[in-house]
């Protein structure tokens, strides 16, 4: 399949001002050089702990947070290149669902306006088509068409959430990231929505990038899986050669923190000493050698680039 | 599994309810001391706007004859002043001038104050740190100080003194909007507009402002009452309308020097203004207990 979307050393630094009149500065890397790519038709998951930058990258894709450096290809064109008109028309192919349903939606607008704003912003459909098409949407995303006339406040988190998913299908886009969609939900209306979102990919072959810190829900929903610590992929892989057989101390650890439905189940946490160091000042070499059991000298000074092991499967790691 | 996703979600929506705005206006059509307000500022308003149709004396009619006249004199209600002018007929159209000042240089202060702090709030670093500070230097001053020198630079007059209490008023709703502007420019709602391609524009004014509406609608309303007094007494201390406009400033001031003779010249334009101030700040209390974000559904 063909590469829809590729991210090149993706860079997103923060400047953090210092003293009265701002000229000291420094950086938070939340997004410290990132690379990966999305196939068409695919879900590649990201996962990471709060703070690691998965959402910044999210972001910086769409352009909602400017990129410190790097390119974001999509169908052959760099996205930090274009200009506001020009990123206006790609934002019908690419959109995004939000993490708090209660933030996402606009308390004083409608149901019907929130899904209008995109085709009045893009000047799509005469006015007529426009009320069909919000009434095909909200049934399409398992709401009812009067729907439409109620404002947000009168809808639960879960169906808020789906009102956020049929405003990003609203310009029927290509790829959509999803910025953590389920987790700000009960469990049980997680699988409501993530089923939902599955039944939309099979019917309109979108792709996801789906950003979560629920390793369970990626499982369930990604093809590939990226882990990122401290603004940085770790490792990249398929889900079930990442699943079956992590590579990294930082993935194996997070694996093992997975709770497993057999109470006879013995199995070994590891549990990482130390917190995640300050982004401001991340550690030298392996952004991961102060917490990592497996640390070596190299470790330490030398940052690990990210290799393919296996097809499809990179690893940045000295170990390897 | 998408089917029965349908029916779990059909169930759980109630009957339609109204919208913030509509729930709003409930909140605030039950609350009494509101009531009151309204009511109260609808007469003076009635009264002001039907002036020129009522069954009154010109207000500028001078008959030194029938002077401080108390009230309840024959054709005289409300008694005469020191010219032997009527004095309901000057309340009324001093309520005109007094009442229309106060919402215009609200009005005034309520558009530069939302505008320049949107773009403060908004747009951030350079733009917000040379606007706030500007603020900062007008509200620095005290108010009475900064509306007399500017009224000073522009010479005195009505126009002038509504200018000038504007200006007075225009930080804090800066201040107001920025704070508001600074809230919800980062909840995803905003995020959303910009995803899909929004003008920087079009969130401003379609979905920041409308969100920062309900502390500014408090803020004007409690507002309304304060400007109109400012003016008045900017009137009084002879900077703004000028004798023998009928303006409940200069109608006090001038009553002043009779209060012991003739109380009521001075006294009923005062009362005038209380009625009018307290009105708006009942209004206002109200608006601000139904606007209260805590009582929201």
């Amino acid at each position: 399949m063909e590469k829809l979307l590729e991210v090149k050393g993706l860079k997103t630094y923060f400047p953090i001002k210092k003293g009265v009149l701002g000229k000291k500065e420094e950086y938070v890397k939340a997004v410290d050089d990132v690379s990966f790519y999305l196939k068409e038709g695919e879900t590649l998951g990201l996962v990471g702990e709060s703070g690691c930058g998965k959402s910044t990258t999210g972001r910086s894709i769409l352009q909602l947070v400017k990129p410190t450096a790097g390119e974001i290809i999509y169908q052959g064109q760099d996205l930090m290149k274009k200009n506001f008109r020009e990123m206006r028309e790609v934002r019908r192919d690419l959109q995004m669902i939000f993490q708090d349903p209660y933030s996402s939606l606009n308390v004083r607008m409608t149901i019907r306006n929130i899904l209008l704003e995109p085709m009045r912003i893009h000047g799509l459909y005469t006015p007529k088509e426009r009320e069909e098409r919000v009434k095909d949407l909200l049934e399409m995303v398992g709401l009812r068409r009067e729907h439409a006339d109620r404002y947000p406040h009168e809808f639960s988190g879960g169906q808020r959430q789906r009102i956020g998913i049929a405003r990003a299908l609203t310009l029927q886009p290509k790829l959509i990231i999803a910025d953590e969609p389920v987790s700000a939900l009960d469990v049980s209306i997680q699988a409501q929505v993530l089923n939902l979102m599955q039944d939309l990919q099979e019917k309109f072959g979108l792709t996801y990038l789906f950003i979560a810190h629920d390793l369970s829900v990626v499982k369930h929903f990604s093809t590939r899986v990226g882990v990122m610590y401290l603004g940085r992929i770790v490792e990249l892989a398929d889900k079930k050669s990442l699943y079956n057989s992590p590579k990294h101390p930082y993935t194996e650890s997070l694996l093992s923190a997975v709770p497993v439905l057999d109470p006879d189940y013995k199995k070994e946490r590891i549990i990482l000493s130390g917190d995640v160091p300050n982004p401001k000042n991340p550690p030298q070499g392996c952004a991961f050698h102060t917490r990592c059991a497996s640390c070596m000298e190299i470790c330490k000074s030398e940052r690990p680039p990210l290799k393919e092991l296996a097809p499809n499967h990179l690893v940045a790691c000295h170990l390897y | 599994m998408a089917d029965m996703n349908i029916q779990v979600t059909q169930h759980t929506v109630p009957k339609k309810k109204a919208g913030p705005w509509a729930q709003t206006w409930r909140r605030f059509s039950r609350d009494k001391a509101a009531l009151v307000g309204a009511v109260l500022l609808g007469i003076v308003i009635l009264l002001a706007v039907l002036a020129p149709f009522l069954p009154l004396d010109d207000p500028n009619a001078v008959n030194l004859a029938k002077r401080l006249q108390p009230p309840g004199t024959d054709g005289h209600l409300l008694g005469t002043d020191e010219l032997g002018r009527d004095m309901l007929s000057r309340l009324i159209w001093g309520g005109r001038i007094s009442v229309s000042i106060g919402f215009f240089a609200v009005g005034i202060a309520v558009v530069f104050g939302t505008i320049l702090g949107l773009i403060a709030g908004y747009f951030q670093k350079f733009f917000d740190t040379v606007i706030m500070r500007f603020m900062d230097i007008l509200m620095a001053f005290p108010y009475v100080l900064l509306a007399i020198s500017i009224i000073a630079a522009l010479g005195p007059g009505l126009i002038n003194t509504m200018i000038a209490v504007s200006v007075v008023g225009i930080p804090y709703y800066a201040r107001i909007v920025r704070g508001s502007t600074l809230t919800f420019r980062e909840m995803e709602f905003v995020m959303a507009e910009r995803a899909i391609g929004a003008s920087h524009f079009h969130i401003i004014f379609w979905h920041i402002l409308p969100n920062c509406l309900p502390p500014l609608i408090v803020a004007v309303s409690l507002d309304v009452g304060w400007m109109i007094l400012a003016a008045s007494g900017m009137s009084f201390l002879g900077l703004g309308a000028q004798p023998p406009l009928a303006e409940w400033g200069v109608m006090l001031s001038e009553g002043r020097k009779f209060i012991r003779m003739a109380p009521h010249v001075s006294l009923l334009p005062g009362l005038a203004l209380f009625c009018v101030v307290l009105a708006m700040n009942l209004i206002g209390d109200g608006l601000r207990d139904a606007l209260d974000p805590k009582t929201k559904v």
